[in-house]
C-alpha cells in the first residue's frame, strides 16, 4: 500500500494558487518600464551544464536556465516545477512524483520524465565525470554509487520513467529529506537532442535550449552573461523581469562603487563595512542568514598531545568571546555559535547547550579552572599550538583576536600560519595541522548536512573526530521521520567533546536596489528565482 | 638580415620546449591541484575526474600528450575551472579584449610621452623641463591601482562621463579608463628616458658637426638626433608592450574587461594547469616576437648594430 507523504497535501493545494510562487505583484504597483535586473559576480561560471555546475553563482544563474521537479518558496520551503506532486511508498525508498503536461523546453518539445532520467544518468556517469557526481550519492539514489565507481552500467540507476509524466526514484536507504534535495541543480533536466548535437559546447547562446523561466541569450565569459525571458515557460505569463545581466567583478569595492553609480542593482557588501552601509542606505544593506558556520577543528589524529584531553578543548573554545569576534571584528550581522549546526537550520531548534547560556565572565572562569585541571597554565606547564587558515583578511583578523583571547586569559602561546587556499585545503586534508580554520555551508536544508562532517566516516571530518555515539545518532536520522530529537543529542554530545570550536553562523551581505522587489530573504540557502522578482519605477 | 630572422625563428623551437617541460613539471610542486576543495571529492568521484582529464597517467605520458595535442591539433587542452570551455576558447575571447586597450594603452604612452620628453630636453633647465619632469614625477608615484580607483571616482561616481566597468564589445568608454590607468606610470617612465637620452644625443660630437654645418635646428632634431635619442625608449618598452597586451591582472579585475591578465592568476589560484601552461605559451612567444621585431627595428635604426647582424 502507498500513501501520500505530510507533503502532497500541502502541494496539491500551493498548485491551485500559482501566483504564490511566481513574482507576487501588488495591485496598483508602478512597475519600472525596464524590467531588467543586473548583478555582480565575483567570478567566472564553473559551468551552465546543470549537471556539471559547481560554483554558487553558477548554480543561480542554472536557476533561472532550467527547473527541476520543485523549486523553493521566498522561505524556502519546496513548490511545484516541473513536478507538481510525489507519493512516498511505505518503506520510503519509492518516490513517485508526477510530471506536470505543460511544461516545455525552449525549442518548444515537451518536458518529459525521459529528460529526468537521461539528466540523472548522466549525473553519475563516470564519461561526464561531474565533480558533483556525489550529490547523487549523498541523495542515495539505488545504485548510484555502484555506477559512479564504474561497477555497473548507468542504465543501472534507480530512476525510471513509466510513462512520460511518472518519474519512479528507487532510493538504497529511506532519506527523510530526499525531496527537498530535488531543487538542486544536479537534478535539473537536460536536453539529450541538444547534449548529443553540439557536445560540449551545449551550453553556448544559440545552441542552449532550456526549459525554466529564462534563455541564456549572450555570454562573454569574465564580463557579463544575460539571460532573457522563455516564451515557453509554462509560467511565463507571471514572470515579470524581461533580462537579468550578470556582471562579473572581481574587486569588490569596485562592485559597490559600481553599485553606487546604479550600474548594478545588487552587490556583495565588503567586508566590515556592512554598519556605515546600513546607516546610508538602511533600506538596501542587508545581513541575511546564511545556511553556513564558521569553526576551529582540533587535529585529533596526529594533533598535539594536550588536544585529546577534553579539559584543553572546552577551555580553549570557553575562552572564545564569540560576540567581541561578531560585534567588534566581522560587523556583518553574522550570530555568534555555540552548536555546529545554524539555527536558521530547517526544523532544527538550536538545543540548550551548556556553556551557551553562561556568560562570557564565567565562560572564562570556567575555562581557567579545566585548563588548570588539565595541567596548564600559570602553575602548570604552558600550552602552545599552531593556529592554521588560508590567507584572507577576516580569517587573519580572527586568528589574530583569538590567539590574544587565549593569550590573555589563558596564557596559551598560539603560532599563528596562513596558506595560500590549495596549500592550506592539502594540508588540512593530511592531518598535517595543529588547529585549523573550517567553514561549511549546507548542501541542502536540512541539520545532517552539517552534523555528517563530523561523523567518523566522514571524508570532510578533517579532525578526525570519532565518536560511536553520534555516528549511531546520525545513521538513525536518516531513517527518522523526526530525527529532531536525534540532533539534539549529537549537539549536546559535541558541545561536551568540543571536537571543533564553533564560531559564528554566517550571514549573507548585500546591497540590493530598493526598485528590486521580492527577493527571498526568509530562505536561507539563498536561493533566489529571477522569475520572482519584479522592478518597480524609481 | 633574412637569415638573422631566420635564425632567430629557429631558436623558438628549443626555448619553447624548454619551458613547457620546466613549467609542466613546475606547477605540479605546488601542493593541491585543480580539484582539491573545500568539499573534497569522494575516491570514486575524484578517479572518474582525473581519468577523464587524463591526469591517472604518468607524468611524462601526460607531457607528451600535451605537446603531441599542440602540435597535430593546435589544441591546448580544456580549462579546469571554466568546465565548458577549452583552453583555446578562453584565450580566443580574453586575447583580443587584452590586446585593444594594450594597444591604446601602449598609444597614450607614445604619443604622450615622447613629445613631452622631447620638449623637455629642448627647453632644458625652463619651466617647461620642470613642469614635464614635475609631472612625470607625479604620474610614476601613481601605479594602476591608485589612479585606477581615482578614475573611477571622478568620470564614473562624481561626473557620470564613463561607465566604471565591463567591455561590451570593446565600445570606447570602456577602453579610456584601462588604457589611461595601465599607462599613465609608463608614459612618465617614456618622457623621462626621452628627455635623458635627447640631452644626451644632443651634445655628442655628430650634433655639434651638424651644427658647425650650419644646420637648420629642425633639421637636426628630426633627421639626426631623434632616431639614436629614442633607442632606449624602445628597448624600455619592448617588455612594457608585451605586459600591456598580455593584460594587467589589476586591470582586468578592477574594470572587469575580461581580458587574459586575470586568467593567470585565476589559473594559479585554481591550479588550471592546462590554462597556465597555454597563457606561459603565448606569453613567450609574444615576447619573443616582439623582442625580434625591436632588434630589427633597432637595425633599421642603428647602423653599427645593422652591421653586426
Amino acid at each position: 500500500m502507498k500513501y501520500r507523504s505530510a507533503i502532497v497535501p500541502f502541494l496539491l493545494s500551493t498548485t491551485l494558487m500559482t501566483a504564490a510562487f511566481a513574482a507576487d505583484v501588488p495591485e496598483g504597483t508602478q512597475l519600472a518600464a525596464d524590467q531588467t535586473f543586473t548583478y555582480r559576480v565575483l567570478d567566472e561560471f564553473s559551468s551552465f551544464d546543470p549537471q556539471v555546475v559547481e560554483d554558487v553563482n553558477g548554480s543561480e544563474v542554472v536557476r533561472d536556465l532550467f527547473e527541476g521537479l520543485y523549486n523553493q518558496n521566498a522561505d524556502g520551503e519546496i513548490v511545484p516545477g516541473v513536478a507538481l506532486s510525489h507519493t512516498v511508498s511505505e518503506d520510503n525508498m519509492t518516490y513517485t512524483f508526477t510530471l506536470r503536461d505543460d511544461a516545455r523546453w525552449s525549442d518548444g518539445k515537451p518536458v518529459t520524465a525521459g529528460d529526468f532520467v537521461y539528466a540523472w544518468q548522466r549525473a553519475v556517469n563516470p564519461e561526464l565525470a561531474s565533480p558533483y557526481a556525489w550529490y547523487m550519492e549523498l541523495m542515495s539514489i539505488q545504485n548510484g554509487a555502484a555506477i559512479i565507481a564504474g561497477e555497473k552500467p548507468i542504465t543501472d540507476l534507480g530512476v525510471s520513467a513509466p510513462d512520460d509524466h511518472t518519474l519512479v526514484v528507487q532510493l538504497s536507504q529511506p532519506l527523510p529529506y530526499f525531496a527537498k534535495m530535488v531543487t538542486h541543480a544536479t537534478t535539473f533536466p537536460s536536453p539529450k537532442w541538444v547534449i548529443e548535437e553540439h557536445g560540449q559546447e551545449w551550453t553556448r547562446p544559440g545552441n542552449i535550449v532550456s526549459n525554466g523561466a529564462y534563455v541564456l541569450t549572450e555570454h562573454v565569459p569574465k564580463e557579463r552573461s544575460v539571460r532573457e525571458r522563455n516564451e515557453m515557460y509554462w509560467d511565463n505569463d507571471k514572470t515579470v523581469l524581461e533580462r537579468v545581466v550578470t556582471l562579473v567583478i572581481g574587486d569588490e569595492a569596485q562592485g559597490l562603487t559600481r553599485w553606487r553609480a546604479g550600474e548594478v542593482d545588487k552587490t556583495d557588501i565588503p567586508s566590515g563595512q556592512y554598519p556605515t552601509l546600513k546607516e546610508e542606505f538602511p533600506d538596501q544593506a542587508y545581513a541575511l542568514p546564511r545556511l553556513c558556520n564558521y569553526y576551529m577543528t582540533f587535529n585529533l589524529k596526529d594533533g598535539p598531545e594536550p588536544f585529546q584531553d577534553v579539559r584543553v578543548r572546552q577551555a580553549l573554545s570557553y575562552a572564545l568571546d564569540r560576540d567581541v569576534i561578531v560585534d567588534r571584528v566581522l560587523q556583518g550581522g553574522q550570530f555568534p555559535a555555540y552548536t555546529f549546526t545554524p539555527g536558521a537550520t530547517d526544523g532544527f531548534e538550536v538545543p540548550e547547550v551548556d556553556y551557551a547560556n553562561m556568560t562570557q565572565a564565567d565562560r572564562d572562569a570556567k575555562a581557567k579552572e579545566l585548563l588548570a585541571e588539565a595541567g596548564y597554565g600559570p602553575d602548570g606547564d604552558t600550552l602552545s599550538f599552531t593556529y592554521l587558515y588560508n590567507t584572507s583578511e577576516s580569517h587573519q583578523q580572527i586568528a589574530i583576536v583569538a590567539s590574544q583571547m587565549w593569550k590573555q586569559k589563558l596564557g596559551v602561546e598560539v603560532t599563528l600560519e596562513n596558506q595560500e587556499w590549495k596549500v592550506f585545503l592539502e594540508t588540512r586534508g593530511n592531518q598535517n595541522f595543529e588547529l585549523a580554520r573550517g567553514a561549511w555551508c549546507g548542501d541542502y536544508n536540512e541539520a545532517s548536512t552539517f552534523l555528517d562532517l563530523l561523523t567518523s566516516q566522514s571524508g570532510y571530518n578533517d579532525g578526525k573526530y570519532s565518536n560511536a555515539r553520534v555516528d549511531e545518532l546520525m545513521a538513525e536520522a536518516k531513517s527518522s521521520q523526526d530525527a529532531s530529537p536525534l540532533y539534539f543529542d549529537v549537539e549536546a554530545i559535541l558541545s561536551q567533546d568540543m571536537p571543533v570550536i564553533p564560531i559564528y553562523h554566517a550571514s549573507t551581505n548585500m546591497m540590493l536596489s530598493d526598485q528590486i522587489m521580492g527577493w527571498p530573504v526568509n530562505n536561507v540557502e539563498q536561493n533566489w528565482y529571477a522569475k520572482d522578482l519584479y522592478k518597480v519605477a524609481e | 638580415m633574412f637569415n638573422y630572422t631566420l635564425r632567430r625563428l629557429l631558436t623558438v623551437i628549443p626555448t619553447l620546449l624548454v619551458l613547457i617541460v620546466f613549467s609542466f613539471y613546475l606547477m605540479r610542486l605546488a601542493p593541491g591541484g585543480p580539484f582539491t576543495s573545500e568539499k573534497p571529492l569522494p575516491p570514486a568521484v575524484m578517479q572518474n575526474v582525473l581519468e577523464r582529464y587524463g591526469m591517472d597517467q604518468p607524468l611524462y605520458v601526460q607531457l607528451w600528450t600535451y605537446i603531441k595535442n599542440i602540435v597535430f591539433h593546435f589544441d591546448f587542452g580544456p580549462s579546469f575551472a571554466q568546465k565548458d570551455r577549452t583552453v583555446n576558447d578562453v584565450i580566443a575571447q580574453g586575447f583580443p579584449v587584452t590586446l585593444t586597450y594594450g594597444f591604446w594603452s601602449a598609444v597614450f604612452v607614445l604619443v604622450l610621452g615622447i613629445p613631452l620628453g622631447i620638449v623637455a630636453a629642448l627647453r632644458h633647465n625652463s619651466i617647461w623641463d620642470y613642469t614635464m619632469t614635475g609631472l612625470a614625477i607625479f604620474s610614476q608615484i601613481f601605479p594602476n591601482f591608485v589612479l585606477a580607483p581615482i578614475l573611477v571616482l571622478l568620470f564614473t561616481l562624481s561626473w557620470g562621463l564613463l561607465p566604471g566597468g565591463g567591455w561590451n564589445g570593446g565600445q570606447w568608454e570602456y577602453i579610456v579608463m584601462p588604457a589611461i590607468a595601465l599607462g599613465t606610470s609608463y608614459m612618465a617612465g617614456v618622457a623621462r628616458l626621452t628627455r635623458g637620452s635627447m640631452l644626451e644625443v644632443l651634445n655628442a660630437p655628430f650634433i655639434l658637426t651638424a651644427r658647425a654645418k650650419g644646420l637648420p635646428e629642425r633639421v637636426i632634431i628630426w633627421r639626426h638626433a631623434l632616431k639614436p635619442a629614442l633607442l632606449p625608449t624602445l628597448t624600455y618598452m619592448g617588455p612594457v608592450f608585451v605586459y600591456m597586451i598580455t593584460g594587467s591582472v589589476f586591470i582586468d579585475v578592477f574594470f572587469s574587461t575580461g581580458g587574459i591578465g586575470q586568467d593567470f592568476i585565476d589559473g594559479a589560484y585554481s591550479r588550471d594547469y592546462s590554462m597556465l601552461l597555454g597563457l606561459a605559451i603565448l606569453y613567450s612567444l609574444l615576447t619573443f616576437a616582439l623582442n625580434l621585431m625591436l632588434d630589427l627595428l633597432y637595425a633599421w635604426i642603428d647602423p653599427k648594430v645593422r652591421s653586426s647582424l
